[in-house]
């Protein structure tokens, strides 16, 4: 072999051997002490870009939130009675934008002819959705602290929304076709060959998530099975999957386990899979056999949220940005609440259960949190 | 002009060599010998004869159903699709019983039973294979330390994949056949118990793995350097210390102070290589019947580091708590 040749293939093994490496510009952060590798390492080019939040068909004014209250405008206004009706109708318009196919409009959800009807199933769905949204807002301020949710955090503009689960269909009694719900390529667990359906275990109910036990020592109890373990981590791919992180989000891998060591990231998430966990089995299984069977999954259960669908690759959903200071009732009060007002606060910081009032989100809504 | 035995090979011996005759009990060997050149350029030239025997035969067989039995469960999961048998080929996998089923020697053969009989056959086959390296070093007037640095690999395998799950009383405990889901299987083991990287007997089977991997590139190097001097005659240097082993041995006492013999150098080898999966298996043992959370077993013997406290309180200790 000549020098030359020698040469050219010195040059071309280091290039092969890099081609599956990220030569981009990273975004390094430092999330724990030294020595425990607790580091966010993200590609420029991998940053999910916050979706756009649609503009408002019109501005909300203070006094839109005086005047008469919808259940005296409407009948049959079970969820937003105590709403005025003018920002009743400025909601009615916004959800048509966040949810409504664009050709159908009101129609998707109402009869035209009667709008107080209940016969399009979309009108119970919705109006189920609304009591969620204010329970999330309400209730999980731990998880969504001040920046809340509004329908457009899941939905997008999709009728259904792009990122959701159903119980998988149960695999046949023989080996054919008989994965044991794992050892399949799957974007749910990060394609690791982990449990791929984590959701139906995890997701709703009340079943234990946590694996490493608590004494140095075994307990008669025996504790949790290395298959069951396989499926927690499952989960966590997804957390993971979902919010763009590592593991060093939330825990000090050194224990997984370990509460003192970890972020108060992992509080957050923890609750957050306790508003999951509610909104599938209080809100979403409550509609089983309302929603048309095309509208369901191979078990014929509604199709459920995880982390995914309101995350969408961020660990805050849309940057961080809140919609409630345009929705107040939304964020579940029945008083009327002031509007948003322009503000150069800073954002709410991410420390786990801030329960901000209202006006607190509003002013979130007008600094924007950098994506990460 | 000097030819010397090793990868730059320049002379190959072409003529068979026939080994010593066999004693009483033992068969003929298999086939008559060939020669290939390229062989001959990284190792010997001579391929075969070869002795199969009764252990031999047994051991392939046991092999070739263990993995049959593994393959065509793989091949039969994603429905006899061979393109899609390639595609998953590192995801797909035997599982081992559920939990339902503890050690049930039993279970539905979709459910786990094909996981114990393939269990059962590998087992089978190392361990024949195991007596036959041990039966042929005899019968060639050997030692048979190959034979025993081989059971210590099996006790590794025997442990993760027979022994613990009996101490534990589950088969579900074991370790799947498949390429990703034996590496899953291997984090989740190490998070179920609280981080194996603080079970000293993983330490030190990771020291020696890395040890042997120090002593073979030592060891390794040091030939070649002084094949020159006629180190590739290494075992004759053993009792007839010549000059590669002279200047082998002067070379790492200049540089460290301390040099193994060219016989000693090959039992640090041999120690380190057994001793790797004998405390991995001993390691293993100890997990999940000994000691169930390995971090916190490490703070009660003050060895895993402390870091700042985060102040994070557990959620679910919280007054009033959802579970």
């Amino acid at each position: 072999m000549s020098m030359k040749r020698i040469l050219i293939a010195a040059m071309a093994a280091p290039a092969l051997l890099l081609g599956g490496c990220e030569v981009g510009t990273k975004y390094v952060d430092q999330t724990g002490p030294r020595g425990a590798g607790m580091d966010q390492v993200v590609a420029k080019s991998h940053v999910v870009k916050a979706s756009a939040i649609p503009d408002a068909p019109y501005a909300l004014t203070a006094d839109m939130l005086n005047g008469p209250r919808a259940s005296a405008t409407y009948q049959n206004v079970k969820v937003l009675g105590d709403t005025s009706t003018e920002e009743f109708n400025r909601l009615m318009a916004e959800i048509t934008t966040w949810v409504a196919p664009a050709e159908q409009g009101c129609n998707y959800c109402h009869n035209p002819e009667n709008m107080a009807s209940d016969e399009k199933y979309t009108k119970v769905v919705a109006r189920r959705m609304l009591q969620m949204t204010r329970a999330i807002n309400t209730d999980y301020k731990s998880h969504v602290q001040g920046v809340g949710v509004t329908c457009w955090t899941c939905h997008r503009g999709n009728q259904i929304p792009e990122y959701r689960w159903s119980m998988g269909p149960v695999e046949s009694a023989s080996i054919l076709g008989n994965k044991h719900g794992q050892n399949t390529p799957d974007k749910n667990v990060g394609y690791a060959s982990l449990p791929y359906d984590p959701f139906t275990s995890y997701l709703q109910g009340k079943n234990v998530i946590r694996v490493a036990g608590n004494s140095p020592y075994p307990t008669p109890d025996k504790g949790v099975s290395i298959k069951n373990a396989e499926q927690s981590y499952g989960l966590m791919m997804h957390l993971s999957q979902s919010l763009g992180v590592n593991c060093t989000f939330c825990h000090n891998t050194q224990s997984f386990r370990n509460w003192g060591e970890s972020r108060p990231q992992r509080v957050t998430a923890w609750y957050g899979i306790r508003m999951v966990r509610d909104v599938n089995d209080e809100y979403i299984s409550s509609l089983h056999g309302v929603f048309p069977k095309d509208q369901a999954g191979p078990l014929g259960d509604p199709y459920k949220v995880n982390c995914a669908t309101c995350h969408q690759g961020q660990s805050k959903p849309l940057g961080g940005k809140s919609m409630l200071g345009d929705n107040p009732t939304l964020a579940g009060g029945n008083k009327p609440v002031m509007a948003a007002a322009p503000s150069t606060a800073p954002a709410a910081s991410g420390e786990a259960g801030a329960p901000g009032p209202v006006l607190e989100a509003a002013k979130d809504a007008q600094t924007p949190v950098p994506a990460r | 002009m000097i030819g010397y035995q090793n990868i730059f090979t320049q002379t190959q011996l072409i003529g068979v060599e026939h080994g010593p005759p066999l004693g009483v009990g033992n068969d003929p060997r298999s086939g008559v010998g060939g020669f290939n050149y390229w062989l001959g350029k990284i190792g010997n030239a001579q391929i075969g004869p070869l002795y199969l025997g009764t252990l031999g035969l047994a051991s392939i067989i046991c092999f070739f159903v263990a993995f049959e039995i593994v393959g065509l469960n793989m091949f039969a999961s994603v429905g006899w699709n061979p393109i899609q048998f390639v595609r998953q080929l590192p995801w797909l996998a035997l599982e081992p019983p559920a939990p339902k089923y503890g050690l049930h020697i039993m279970p539905p053969l979709a459910e786990g039973g094909w996981w114990l009989m393939a269990g059962f056959f590998m087992t089978s086959s190392v361990i024949l294979w195991f007596l036959r390296t041990y039966r042929r070093a005899k019968a060639l007037g050997m030692g048979t330390h190959v034979a025993w640095c081989f059971a210590s690999a099996i006790f590794l395998m025997l442990s993760l994949g027979f022994i613990r799950p009996i101490l534990v009383g589950s088969w579900s405990e074991a370790v799947p056949f498949g390429i990703f889901p034996h590496l899953d299987w291997t984090a989740a083991f190490s998070i179920r118990y609280g981080n194996l990287f603080y079970n000293p007997f993983h330490a030190l089977s990771i020291a020696f793995l890395y040890g042997s991997t120090l002593l073979f590139a030592m060891h390794g190097a040091t030939i070649m350097a002084t094949t020159r001097y006629g180190a590739e005659r290494e075992l004759e240097h053993i009792t007839d210390r010549g000059t590669a082993a002279e200047r082998g041995a002067l070379f790492w006492r200049w540089t460290m102070g301390f040099n193994a013999t060219f016989e000693s150098i090959h039992r640090w080898a041999w120690w380190f290589a057994v001793l790797t999966t004998l405390t991995g298996g001993i390691g293993i043992l100890l997990t999940g019947t000994a000691v169930d959370n390995w971090y916190l077993w490490a703070v009660q013997h003050h060895y895993a580091p402390a870091y700042p406290g985060t102040g994070v309180i557990d959620p679910a200790t919280l007054p009033g708590a959802a579970k």
